[in-house]
């Protein structure tokens, strides 16, 4: 994980439009190593699908560069970056196979392109079919799957050519949730087993929460935050991070008859905001019930008693929260002031 | 009204003649359209390698040459027939206006069957390192095989209708016959037999382009 396989450097992208240009992306910086599974996250309009597509100069940027493995492709010829684009798998949203070839075709589609004999390739292919779970459908065309068999057919091409980075637009967006999980596994797996490094374009933070181990959360054409994903998702510093990782988790929590635990501060920092902090990283509210507390000097002393959710794994997550970063607390049954 | 021998034998020569010119116009047509088709496409502003004022001046010589009515193109065009096939009468000589008629048309027809390809899917052999040559010949034209081939069955009906004002300028065919025999000589039965075996002719090639086009096309299950 120390070499960095693709540097992007001070990336910008305009679109020029009948109606003006359009600054689809400014001043990314990003490097991403060796073997990772790498997020990219942001609302739509972004910038995800430019940002990926510049990645393999698919879309030209017009400021700045991208390196892959140290080369600039900026200075590349077009044949030299057909070439380098080799080495990097893409898979999209809506799968873009060929329809009017058969499974097995389309995952010989990229060695037939680069002019691989064509026994080699249908032998390579069956193997990739097989890594995907789907040699039984190796003469099916396109309409004849489903969408996550699909997506293993895409996957399996973008497999074919070896190479290093696979890049994933909105990969599982089409896909219902079981099937979404299987193709995440899949991708893992082929992370894992073959090194492959992973670039994941989605605007689901399930999706990065999942498989991801950093990611960057992209907004209105910039960087927002980039970060190991248990960082961010313990502490979002920005307003977007918040938004998207909070976003779809805060929701009106059932606090009937739940437990209710009590939080001591014994001469904390006081500015340090404890219960806004244990609700974004445990993306559960809290309710507060009786609250006793004062700045000391700075320091925070008192007392707080919260409710917790009743739902078990969202409590759990309060306590375990809670111990981590060692504040101390204890369930009580009865609050009595 | 008389349906002898002769009439019999000048029928079937109608009917070959017309096959003739319909088929011998539509290929060499089509060698024609179908590279300009794509070379519309190809060019065209959001097309895999644009070059927007030539796209604009073939789409206007296209144009043009489409809003010309076939039968005066005829007349304009028959002088040239006599240069290249060495006549100017006779069934021969209408292949040079069909084929010059009928070239745009095809252009435009199969600039629209190839529009009907999801942009995705050039995007995805671009991410394979597709070259523009490989695009064309593997994804383009295989891809859009069932509406090219429908395109295909308009495009040569459409020419077996022009081919029958063959008949105003000394050419041959069925249309010929229903003119010259059936309509200046007052033959009504001669002149329905022809147009019944136009009607006919139109039907297979159209019937023959769709069972194919459905036939070669993989999105059906
Ligand atoms: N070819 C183009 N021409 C003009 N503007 C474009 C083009 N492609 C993208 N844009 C603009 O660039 C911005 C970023 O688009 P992009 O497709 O990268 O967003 P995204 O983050 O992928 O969104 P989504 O989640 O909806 O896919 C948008 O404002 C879009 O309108
Ligand atoms: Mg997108």
């Amino acid at each position: 994980m120390k070499q960095p396989i693709i540097q992007i450097r001070n990336l910008g992208k305009e679109f020029k439009t009948s109606s003006g240009t359009v600054r689809a992306l400014e001043g990314i910086n990003l490097d991403i190593y060796q073997g990772e599974i790498f997020g990219i996250i942001g609302l739509s309009g972004a910038g995800k699908s430019t940002l990926v597509r510049c990645i393999n100069y698919l879309e030209v940027p017009t400021e700045g560069d991208v390196l892959f493995e140290g080369e600039s492709l900026a200075s590349m010829t077009p044949a030299q970056q057909r070439k380098t684009r080799r080495s990097m798998g893409m898979i999209f949203q809506q799968f873009n196979l060929l329809a009017q070839r058969n499974v097995i075709r389309n995952v010989c589609f990229p060695m037939e392109l680069s002019g691989v004999p064509k026994k080699e390739a249908r032998a390579r292919a069956m193997e990739l079919l097989k890594t995907v779970g789907l040699e039984e459908k190796a003469k099916a065309y396109p309409v004849q799957l489903s969408g996550g068999q699909k997506q293993r057919v895409a996957i399996a091409r973008a497999l074919a050519m070896n190479p290093k980075v696979i890049l994933c637009d909105e990969a599982t967006s089409a896909l219902d949730p079981n099937t979404t999980k299987s193709i995440l596994a899949l991708l893992k797996e082929i992370n894992q087993k073959m090194g492959v490094t992973v670039i994941m374009i989605t605007h689901e933070m399930s999706v990065i929460e999942s498989i991801c181990s950093r990611v960057a959360i992209i907004d209105q054409s910039r960087i927002a935050e980039v970060g190991s994903v248990s960082e961010i998702f313990s502490e979002p510093k920005t307003r977007i991070g918040r938004q998207l990782i909070l976003g779809d988790a805060i929701h009106q929590a059932n606090f009937g008859k739940s437990k209710k635990v009590r939080i001591i501060f014994d001469g904390r920092e006081s500015e340090e905001p404890v219960i806004s902090n244990l609700v974004l990283a445990c993306r559960t509210p809290v309710n507060i019930l009786y609250a006793a507390t004062r700045d000391l000097d700075g320091k925070a002393m008192g007392q707080m008693i919260i409710q917790l959710p009743e739902d078990e794994t969202e409590a759990r997550r309060v306590y375990s929260y809670l111990k981590t970063v060692k504040i101390p607390f204890e369930e009580v049954t009865e609050y009595d002031v | 009204m008389t349906f002898d021998a002769s009439t019999v034998e000048m029928i079937k020569t109608g009917i070959w003649e017309t096959v003739y010119m319909t088929f011998l116009s539509s290929f060499l047509a089509y060698v024609i359209g179908l590279p300009l088709g794509v070379l519309l496409v190809v060019i065209d502003e959001d097309g895999i390698r644009p070059v927007p004022w030539l796209h604009k001046i073939l789409g206007v010589v296209i144009n043009l040459l489409r809003s010309v009515p076939f039968l005066i193109l005829l007349f304009i065009v028959l002088p040239l027939s006599k240069l290249i096939i060495g006549t100017r009468i006779g069934s021969p000589a209408m292949i040079v206006p069909l084929t010059i008629a009928a070239a745009p048309y095809i252009a435009r027809v199969v600039e629209s069957s190839l529009r009907e390809i999801d942009a995705g899917v050039i995007e995805a052999a671009k991410s394979m390192g597709a070259s523009n040559w490989q695009i064309i010949w593997k994804v383009l034209l295989p891809e859009c095989r069932p509406s090219l081939l429908v395109g295909a069955a308009l495009a040569v009906t459409t020419i077996l209708s022009y081919s029958a004002m063959a008949g105003f300028t000394g050419g041959g065919g069925l249309g010929a016959i229903a003119i010259n025999n059936g309509y200046y000589r007052n033959e009504p039965f001669l002149m329905w037999v022809s147009v019944v075996l136009l009607v006919v002719l139109v039907q297979i090639i159209q019937e023959a382009g769709m069972r194919l086009s459905r036939l070669g096309d993989k999105r059906i299950r």
